[in-house]
């Protein structure tokens, strides 16, 4: 197994924020790999400093082998990347915007045009490559971006955030895009988001981060396991009643939370009749239950106690707070 | 070279392309000359420098339509940085001081365009090339003014956040850059507390340059016209370079 991002203690400090907290992780080559996480948690602080747009305060990291502190022009050769927000020039067309990427990373003429064609048809902007990029929807503009930074030819592409934005029908087709980028031309890719369902259906592995520290990583399917079965989860007024009743020895995991009861257990439909026979016997009242595989939302509320949109409330709330401190507003 | 002219060519791109951006910045510069030319040509008295106000003010005009153009140019990389575009080139594997020097020669070339344009309109008015080593020595000085005012910009640009100060810039430097220049009036003539003043600015040597190129009168000498404007456009470069540097996204 080649190793394509090596990190070691990698730290960015803000003033007194501590963005990315002395994380460490390797991603073998090939692999999709996903930094799953709220708004503010140090994915794209991390994607920066990877990507040599931002000094680390402490630690290294190695993408393909090159310290990124080292040599950033042998880093920025071998990565592409696709930022959150949109990079192009919109009153330039496609083609040249691929030209003008071209032309930066210094790839000969006749290589370069073979492979913007060949690229805008895999991305299927071919028809499209001579109108201006204002024209363009937001998916287009997506795919276009992904094309350029495949240009060069990048063993590590970066995707900040890839599908932001982007209505489902859009996300599903760059979803695809990018699981057929990875298989076909071994790129390994490194993306970002806050989306559960993104980082279950691409990634290879996960890394779930908040406040800037990894807290889990691992397969999907291994996270979800973690949890211990299926979920059940119960509204309900009196939660801590529900708690105290349900002493059941199957129960692998409980958790209060919002006013619902969050129950991790195997074989979750066998026992849902007792659960409720329980409850009911307590005069506890129920107001809805239901019962669901678990998903990635359900590993970060057992890792954090909070769900994703939660945390991304109360991290703006401290990044707030941080602006005022730092005399901004 | 490859990267600058590839930053150049993106300029050119674009410049082409912004046919109302073309016209709109013409635009002033023109009716200058038509307003205050033809108003002001019969009260007005140059004393030493011929009877004819236009001729004097065509020159201070192709100045001020290069000064503006370029400054523009440089100061658009906020642009670029707020739309994104910036990141694109700063990650690329190339150096912060080519991708300026890109820009300035970007900014630069079609800010020479825009004055050869009044240059070409001025000659339907009534001005009359000299000589033809007469028009290069203006077209230099232009090229001059076009390098030094879009690494002003440039450097205007790195230390901006947003666009918020445009406004500020261009009514609390750019015009009075403009106004000082003695592109509009003798600068012989002036009281003896605004006379220093106008050295002080550099454009006042790329007018008069111009001036002594289109006109073969000027006020100062040439050549110090082209030691002062020079060393302004080295100076404006490397601090320009100095600063887009130091840009962070």
């Amino acid at each position: 197994m080649t190793i394509a991002i090596h990190v070691e203690n990698l730290t960015r400090r803000f003033n007194d924020l501590v963005a990315v907290d002395h994380i460490s992780f390797e991603i073998a080559q090939g692999e999709i790999f996903g930094l799953l996480g709220p708004n503010g948690a140090g994915k794209t602080t991390t994607l920066s400093m990877l990507a040599t747009m931002l000094k680390p305060s402490e630690g290294t990291a190695m993408v393909n082998g090159i310290d990124v502190e080292r040599d950033e022009d042998g880093v920025r050769r071998s990565i592409g990347i696709v930022f959150q927000d949109q990079s192009l020039d919109e009153e330039l067309t496609a083609w040249e915007n691929m030209d003008f990427h071209g032309r930066l990373y210094r790839i000969p003429s006749d290589i370069r045009n073979l492979r913007i064609d060949e690229l805008l048809k895999l991305v299927e902007l071919f028809d499209r490559k001579d109108d201006i990029v204002k024209t363009f929807s937001g998916g287009m503009r997506r795919r276009l971006e992904i094309a350029r930074g495949l240009l060069h030819h990048p063993s590590v592409l970066f995707l900040d955030e890839p599908t932001l934005g982007l209505d489902p029908q859009t996300r599903n087709h760059l979803w695809q895009y990018i699981a057929t980028l990875s298989r076909e031309k071994g790129i390994t890719i490194i993306l970002t988001t806050h989306y559960m369902e993104e980082a279950d259906r691409l990634c290879n592995r996960v890394a779930i981060i908040d406040h800037g520290k990894i807290i889990a990583l691992d397969t999907p399917g291994n996270l979800k396991d973690g949890i211990g079965g299926d979920v059940i989860t119960i509204k309900s007024p009196e939660t801590a009643k529900i708690v105290e009743t349900l002493k059941e020895p199957w129960i692998n995991r409980m958790d209060t939370h919002e006013g619902e009861v969050v129950i991790s257990l195997r074989n979750a439909e066998q026992h849902l009749s007792t659960i409720v026979t329980l409850i009911v016997a307590r005069q506890i009242p129920i107001s809805s239950i239901s019962i669901h595989k678990p998903t990635l939302e359900d590993v970060f509320l057992s890792f954090t106690g909070k769900t994703i949109r939660e945390q991304e409330a109360s991290t703006t709330e401290i990044m707030r707070q941080q602006m005022k401190k730092m005399g901004r507003h | 070279m490859d990267i600058i002219y590839t930053i150049w060519l993106r300029s050119m791109k674009r410049f082409i392309r912004s046919k109302s951006r073309i016209i709109g910045s013409i635009a002033m510069p023109l009716f200058f000359l038509l307003f205050l030319g033809f108003g002001l040509n019969s009260v007005v008295n140059l004393p030493g420098l011929g009877e004819n106000y236009i001729q004097f003010l065509i020159p201070g005009m192709v100045a001020m339509s290069v000064l503006f153009t370029s400054v523009f140019s440089g100061i658009q990389i906020i642009w670029d940085k707020q739309f994104g575009f910036l990141k694109e080139t700063l990650v690329a594997p190339v150096t912060r001081l080519e991708i300026m020097l890109g820009q300035t020669a970007g900014g630069a070339t079609t800010a020479v365009i825009q004055g050869l344009m009044i240059l070409i309109l001025s000659l339907l008015i009534g001005l009359s090339i000299q000589t033809i080593p007469g028009f290069l020595i203006a077209i230099g000085f232009m090229v001059l003014i076009g390098i030094g005012f879009t690494a002003f910009g440039i450097a205007i640009a790195s230390s901006m956040e947003d666009m918020n100060g445009f406004q500020l810039i261009m009514n609390f430097v750019i015009f009075p850059i403009f106004g000082l220049s003695g592109a509009l009036f003798p600068i012989s003539s002036l009281p003896g507390w605004l006379g220093p003043i106008t050295m002080l600015d550099p454009l006042t040597y790329g007018v008069e340059g111009i001036r002594y190129g289109l006109t073969g009168v000027s006020q100062i000498n040439p050549v110090i016209c082209f030691a002062v404007i020079g060393g302004f456009t080295v100076a404006m470069t490397a601090i320009g370079a100095y600063l887009f540097r130091k840009i962070a996204i």
